[in-house]
């Protein structure tokens, strides 16, 4: 596949690797901001073949892991009322709730269906005029467009039973939340390649001035990954600290104009609690008071009091700040696996605890012999 | 998050008053919305993002970048990119 | 009477105390399913035959008519009939998709899971349960599918039954298949015979059928030129074993005959293991082999035969190809000096002409599978924890 088969190339991999192991003489903590590039880094089988150096720690860029478990009961709560088709991106089917997961719902016989778009689960209210279709409107700011659109076209097309549920969550303000918190080491950021393809990178340019960090823009292939880890450690190693773009053939400064637009006109920034963290100040999307004939919450009241319950074992929170790992929360691989989820990180497939389950259970011994894990401390 | 993936615009028209096209990712046809790309056009190449249209690659960036990163001598060279 | 079931006995109770109803998880040919029959049909059920948790089961007639009870589990080398047995049922929605219908799954499913032991199938059971209201001509065709893929598979449909349930219960049709097949003098064919130094080769593409399903499905619909590769192996799988053996086999009723010594050094080299590689996809074969065998195998991602169109749809939609579903598509291991022959044999027929060796047999991290990914790094290829899902993150 074009644009991704020379980013897959192992000739340049192994190039990049060396070029960073050639510049790097202390140890740097990075951390990747978005779940899909903590995906790739795993699946290829990267994690293990980087300088021992980069600790690479996985951040909170999975939708999936932040979107707050009250929200997840709330979805479970209206996927389970007669005449509601549920719709949702299929990561959230296995988030576990309270009690349950959407997964669990559909089981016991609720209408709940998987897409691909939010213009299918559109199609999908036109398709049945008399039942209301609720749409799971989750992501960052990637997702945000999309989600808008649908509601735009809902209301262009009269579309009277199309609602939404709504969990958006905003990058720059996580990093401003985990800049401050004083147990939180991070001297790079490797920012989300798609959420600035949309929003540009003009955000971070005051983040990398206040915290004096680089910032880089890293795409999601390992040639990108490389490119990004690669300029990071150079900013790094000379003491700078400016935002780069290492995913120019699809960001630019300032991004996508015409969806930052759209997004302005649907949604309005808000406070979010972000699952495992806490409430992060002005780190979400919300409808605006213009489009609250479609809010979901808003239309079935009787979901807004749910009392949640998270699981007392569960760290993920921690995790995906990056202050554990996975493997040193106790009910890892014992009450906690990905069949038997506790927290949001076990279940998708970018959460960390997911990745660490499936990939570092196995400690390949390095070439040099020695075994190397995951990402380990020099 | 962002499952993004690189397809070719081989269509394009109009529904619902909405830019829309045909994208083939490789030999999977699927329809995108291009409202956010009005000057996409057919043969350019862009990320799709649950079914929506997000940026055009820019081709010759791409080349350029990938000569650099295969070229560059990491010691003492800077990385190029706009900052 | 039935007795309450002991709960708390099991060795590992998490997995399914976690779920006090079945989810569609259980199903998918994961890990979750697994534990379902490891820890509630095997236990319950309990006995030698079921113990050999191969795709089918091997009955040694002789053994058993000699009254030698625990010798009729293991298949007799020497002397007698060697029966397989197996069942299947087809629960796919669609009914119909690219490349054929439930009716072809019907048939070589349980074709194959005959033709993994090495058996040559003879014949099968249908059981339809039909929903009240589903088309006739709907069901004129599945069957007229089924009637040509016995044909092609040279099996015969010589039992079955008809249950109707009220609509509402029954996703328009549900099949089950079961079937016998005799396994040739000789044959030893089982998921527990891998050794370090085997090769693993896989007879085609793989990811086909998963995606040729998933293009129709609702709210993922998409355009591809691919179909189901649903086949009958068992023609695939005579011309591998008579590679294997560098001679012709017996014909099953000349089996009666013994064929040589007690000791496995007295037989030729043969393949150790077969299986069809389904649900869970190629991970998922993989994974039990090296688990029934207690051995660990290796394969590189890059010598894994894959369509350039089932790549991009994974992609698309965020899935790893090799825990798609297959249909029509078998994972070998043969002793390593057998490789190439096999190989060869494989390419020759029709349902073998992509094959590959992927891989190999080691006795490093028993019970795992590593693989070499497309950068020149390992990773860890573990089973899917249940249904595949199309992701956005």
């Amino acid at each position: 596949m074009k644009y991704i088969d020379e980013y897959r190339d192992a000739d340049l991999t192994r190039k990049l690797l060396a070029d960073i192991q050639k510049i790097i003489t202390r140890p740097w903590n990075l951390m990747e901001v978005c779940g899909g590039q903590t995906h790739s880094i795993i699946r290829s089988g990267l994690d293990r073949m980087l300088p021992s150096r980069i600790n690479l720690i996985h951040g909170p860029g999975c939708p999936v892991c932040v979107t707050p478990l009250e929200l997840v009961d709330k979805a479970i709560a209206l996927a389970s009322l007669p005449d509601v088709i549920f719709t949702s991106y299929g990561d959230m089917l296995r988030v576990p709730g309270s009690s349950r997961d959407l997964f669990a719902v559909k089981a016991a016989g609720g209408d709940v269906r998987i897409v691909y778009s939010p213009l299918d689960a559109l199609q999908i209210a036109k398709d049945n005029p008399d039942i209301t279709v609720i749409f799971f409107a989750i992501g960052f700011e990637t997702t945000a467009p999309a989600n808008a659109m649908a509601i735009l076209q809902a209301r262009a097309q009269g579309l009277a039973n199309f609602a939404v549920l709504v969990s958006h969550v905003t990058v720059p303000a996580a990093i401003t939340a985990l800049m401050d918190s004083p147990d939180v080491q991070v001297d790079g950021f490797l920012a989300a390649g798609h959420v600035c393809t949309v929003m540009g990178f003009w955000e971070y340019e005051p983040l990398a001035e206040k915290y004096r960090i680089p910032i880089v823009v890293t795409g999601f292939e390992p040639v990108d990954i490389l490119h990004g880890i690669l300029d990071c450690v150079q900013e790094l190693e000379s003491g700078r600290f400016e935002v780069h773009n290492a995913y120019a053939r699809s960001v630019t400064h300032d991004g996508n104009q015409p969806a930052q637009a759209v997004i302005r006109k649907v949604f309005e920034m808000t406070d979010r609690a972000w699952r495992g963290i806490g409430v992060i100040p002005m780190s979400g999307y919300r409808l605006r008071e213009e489009f609250a004939s479609f809010d979901a919450e808003q239309r079935f009241p009787q979901v807004q009091s749910i009392e949640t319950h998270e699981s007392p074992l569960c760290i993920s929170g921690l995790v995906l700040q990056g202050r554990r790992k996975p493997d040193e929360c106790p009910a890892f691989g014992k009450q906690c696996t990905p069949q038997t989820p506790l927290g949001a990180t076990m279940v998708s497939s970018e959460g960390a605890c997911a990745a660490y389950y499936r990939y570092g259970r196995y400690t390949f011994p390095s070439p040099s012999g020695e075994p190397s894990g995951v990402s380990s401390d020099d | 998050m962002c499952l993004g993936i690189p397809a070719k615009i081989i269509e394009l028209y109009e529904t619902n008053g909405m830019k829309m096209a045909k994208v083939d990712f490789g030999g999977v046809v699927k329809e995108a919305c291009m409202e956010y790309l009005p000057e996409a056009k057919i043969g350019d190449y862009t990320i799709i993002h649950v079914g929506f249209g997000l940026s055009i690659l820019d081709e010759q960036e791409a080349m350029e970048t990938l000569d650099l990163l295969k070229q560059i001598d990491a010691l003492g060279d800077e990385i190029p990119g706009p900052a | 009477m039935t007795e309450k079931l002991n709960l708390l006995g099991w060795t590992c109770p998490l997995p399914l105390q976690n779920y006090p109803t079945i989810v569609m998880g259980h199903g998918a040919g994961g890990r979750m399913m697994a534990d379902l029959i490891e820890h509630l049909f095997a236990p319950a059920f309990d006995n030698q035959w079921l113990s050999q948790m191969g795709d089918s089961t091997a009955i040694s007639l002789q053994n058993l008519l000699e009254g030698s009870q625990s010798g009729s589990s293991i298949i007799n080398q020497q002397s007698g009939i060697n029966l397989a047995f197996t069942t299947d049922s087809f629960v796919v929605s669609p009914l119909f998709f690219p490349g054929g219908n439930i009716g072809d799954l019907a048939v070589y499913g349980t074709v194959n899971d005959l033709a993994m032991r090495g058996a040559r199938p003879l014949f099968l059971s249908a059981g339809f349960i039909l929903e009240e209201g589903l088309p006739m001509e709907t069901l004129g065709n599945i069957v007229t599918a089924m009637a040509q893929a016995c044909k092609k598979a040279g099996v015969k449909i010589a039992t079955g039954d008809t249950k109707v349930v009220q609509k509402g219960h029954g996703d328009g049709l549900y099949i089950n298949t079961s079937g016998i097949g005799v396994i040739p003098a000789g044959l030893d064919i089982g998921p527990r015979n891998a050794r370090p130094g085997d090769a693993v080769l896989v007879s085609g593409t793989i990811g086909d059928h998963g995606i040729a399903i998933m293009s129709v499905r609702e709210g993922l619909t998409f355009q591809i030129e691919i179909q189901s590769d649903t086949a009958p192996l068992y023609g695939l799988v005579e011309a591998m074993v008579t590679s294997g053996r560098g001679e012709r086999l017996p014909a099953p009723r000349r089996a009666l005959f013994p064929v040589g010594g007690p000791h496995e050094n007295d037989y030729p080299p043969a393949i150790h293991c077969l299986r069809d590689a389904t649900r869970g996809g190629l991970s998922a074969v993989l994974n039990e082999l090296a688990g029934s065998s207690k051995v660990g195998i290796e394969f590189d991602e890059r010598k894994v035969p894959l369509r350039p169109e089932v790549n991009a749809a994974c992609e698309m939609l965020g899935l790893d190809p090799f825990y798609v579903a297959n249909e029509g598509k078998l994972v070998a291991i043969v002793p390593g000096g057998l490789a190439e022959p096999v190989l060869a044999a494989m390419r020759l027929h029709e349902y073998g002409k992509d094959a590959a060796i992927i891989g190999k047999v080691v006795s490093e991290h028993p019970g795992l599978v590593t693989a070499k990914t497309s950068i020149g790094g390992m990773r860890l290829v573990d089973v899917p924890a249940g249904e595949l899902l199309p992701r956005i993150c």
